[in-house]
């Protein structure tokens, strides 16, 4: 049984379709990769998962369970915890109380730091990050990093699914390797991640499933074994559109945009796309 | 960088060079405030005979207290990443309620006081309300705000009283039990100290506790920190800054009544310029302007350093004039050692 499962899912802002049709599922110890441009509809989406938005058709299921949440606090509750690209943390504070924000350990009319500052070392040794001192203000500790901590709290208060949205596209290449690295290791523990990222070279090498989604509608679903990484990596590209900006920068004149189309052309052909038809 | 897959560290990290007691003092955010502090008192013990006798610390210390009491508040506030322009009136605001309350109505002047307290909490949830719901910022709303009550204080001062001041309440039943607790005076050692000390020295302590020990302080510095983060993980961003507006109305309403138990009348056109002071305090105190990071104990270092300023220039001989440039300078200097301990809390190790 799917943790998360969506069927059909869309939403209308008034008389704008934002999402429609979507299929979508994540079950224990699974990667489901979201992939799409801007604008595509990700956020949207993970809006609907996180319980900040309701769906205006199709189902969301929890368990099996059809549910329809009021706020991200009942997602929560159900063990749906989202990970925001530039929400996760406050820079100034100490690790340790980052790691417990909003869920503090309680003791009498305190709380007890002690208890908190240990579990916060030891939770984030468990997922690989060996911190000299969780005191640290958290600003201080790498992009990265900071992604890993808050992934791990996520991990600590009980998420069964987590989302991850667009974690590496702030990143380096090495930093992006360290969160996929977590994104592994979160799946290994049992849980089921949804990884939002426009990147397929990010998403292929960890996920279970894709979903690509473009102007708010599915571009295909599919299984690993249903796909290559260079066929991905050509449907995120846009295929036909490759073809068309090559032929827009081609009819502007001039050396430089000629050779550019040139480029753009060859490109598309080694992806191994042929105008109007996606695997 | 430092995320590993090696075994588990051994109890302490080697990593972590022992810090000595001077360099972790140096990353607190009050230690610029008490540098301050104790090349100011230097100065005036030296160039003020009088500042060095014990009458005069007790006077520097009540007056410290006055500004300190409200300024308490105004950190916690400052760190919770917001400030209020209202605080200097609504302190005035409050001894009025209280004062007019008790006389015109004839009633135990505890009567005066309970409505006072609820008065100036409305004030604080207003504010905070208005912050929260309309998203302007605090500038905008507290200096509403703070040009409201200034006008409220005079005119109905005028309308009831029939003059600027409320009338002498020192003949109303409970007059002398209210003194006892906002106003009065006790000696040690033959010094005649003023009791506002003792609860400037309390509140001090109970805001550094909920700061640095509780769930609350916990949210206080995320809400002044990154204020979408906070909200993003759980916290009640907005709970906690009507809280906070209200424990800053909570603390004026004190200092409120102590004015008023302490001179039995009120001049309605008091107030106004003193919420800079509260402000100054904390900043100097090593409050970042925007949120996040602070303490109390630096607010009431920065109160102290201009209680003993104030009297410190008078003692002197000085015009007393000068309080005010050094008001700005000190300002000044404790902005930009702000921004330098900032940036060093941000690229610690």
């Amino acid at each position: 049984m799917s943790l998360v499962q969506l069927t059909g899912v869309g939403k209308n802002y008034g008389n704008i379709t934002a999402l429609s049709g979507i299929d979508l599922e994540v079950g224990e110890s699974e990667v489901t990769c979201v992939l799409g441009d801007n604008g595509a509809g990700k956020s949207t989406l993970i809006k609907i998962i996180a319980g900040l938005h309701q769906h205006s058709s199709g189902t969301y299921e929890v368990n099996g369970r059809e549910v329809h949440f009021n706020s991200p606090r009942e997602a929560l509750d159900e063990g749906i915890a989202t990970v925001y690209q530039d929400l996760a943390v406050v820079p100034l504070m100490p690790v340790w109380r980052n790691f417990f924000l909003g869920q503090e350990k309680r003791k009498g009319l305190g709380m007890d730091s002690a208890f908190m500052r240990k579990t916060a070392k030891q939770e984030l040794l468990d997922m690989g990050i060996d911190l000299r001192d969780v005191e640290q203000p958290i600003g201080t500790l790498s992009g990265g990093e900071r992604q890993c901590v808050a992934i791990s709290r996520a991990v600590y208060f009980g998420a069964k699914v987590l989302i991850l949205d667009e974690p590496t596209a702030a990143l380096g290449v090495k930093q992006s390797g360290v969160v996929l690295r977590y994104i592994l290791q979160a799946r290994e523990r049992g849980l089921g991640v949804i990884f939002i990222t426009h990147n397929p070279h990010h998403a292929f090498p960890v996920g279970d499933r894709f979903l690509l989604l473009k102007r708010g509608r599915s571009l295909g679903y599919y299984r690993k074994d249903e796909i290559s990484r260079d066929e991905l990596t050509a449907l995120m590209a846009g295929g036909a559109e490759l073809e068309e900006l090559s032929h827009e920068l081609d009819r502007g004149g001039g050396g430089v945009a000629a050779a550019a189309a040139k480029m753009l052309e060859q490109e598309s052909k080694e992806l191994g796309i042929t105008p109007g038809s996606t695997p | 960088m430092t995320a590993t897959l090696t075994a588990p560290p051994a109890r302490g990290d080697e990593r972590l060079a022992r810090q000595s007691a001077f360099s972790r003092l140096a990353g607190r955010p009050e230690i610029g405030a008490l540098v301050g502090a104790v090349v100011i008192f230097i100065l005036f013990f030296v160039v003020a005979p009088p500042f060095r006798e014990a009458p005069s610390i007790a006077t520097v210390l009540y007056q410290s207290s006055l500004y300190g009491i409200p300024a308490v508040g105004v950190a916690l506030l400052m760190i919770g990443g917001e400030f209020d322009l209202s605080a200097g009136v609504a302190v005035i605001s409050s001894s009025l309620v209280a004062s007019m309350t008790a006389y015109q109505l004839s009633v135990n002047v505890w009567v005066g006081v309970l409505v006072s307290l609820v008065v100036a909490l409305a004030i604080g949830l207003l504010n905070g309300y208005l912050l929260v719901r309309t998203k302007l910022p605090s500038f905008l709303v507290t200096l509403a705000t703070f040009f409201m009550l200034t006008g409220l204080n005079l005119a109905l001062t005028k309308l009831i009283s029939g003059g600027v001041a409320t009338k002498d309440i020192s003949d109303i039943d409970g007059f002398a039990s209210a003194q006892a607790i906002f106003a009065q005076s006790f000696d040690v050692g033959g010094v005649s100290l003023r009791i506002t000390l003792l609860w400037w020295i309390v509140f001090v302590a109970i805001a550094t506790w909920v700061l640095l020990k509780t769930h609350l302080g916990n949210w206080i510095f995320a809400v002044g920190g990154a204020d979408a983060s906070a909200r993003a993980v759980g916290v009640p961003v907005k709970k906690v800054k009507i809280g906070l507006f209200m424990t800053v109305s909570f603390l004026c309403w004190f200092t409120g009544m102590h004015i008023l138990f302490s001179f039995n009348t009120v001049q309605s056109g008091q107030g106004p310029g003193n919420e800079f002071l509260y402000i100054i305090a904390a900043v100097v105190g090593g409050c970042l302007l925007t949120g996040g990071y602070g303490s109390a104990v630096g607010a009431a270092i920065g109160a102290f350093i201009f209680g003993m300023t104030e009297q410190g220039i008078v003692l002197a001989g000085w015009e007393a004039d000068w309080f005010k440039f050094f008001l700005g300078a000190m300002l000044l200097g404790a902005t930009l050692l702000n921004v330098y301990v900032r940036r060093r809390a941000e690229t610690r190790k």
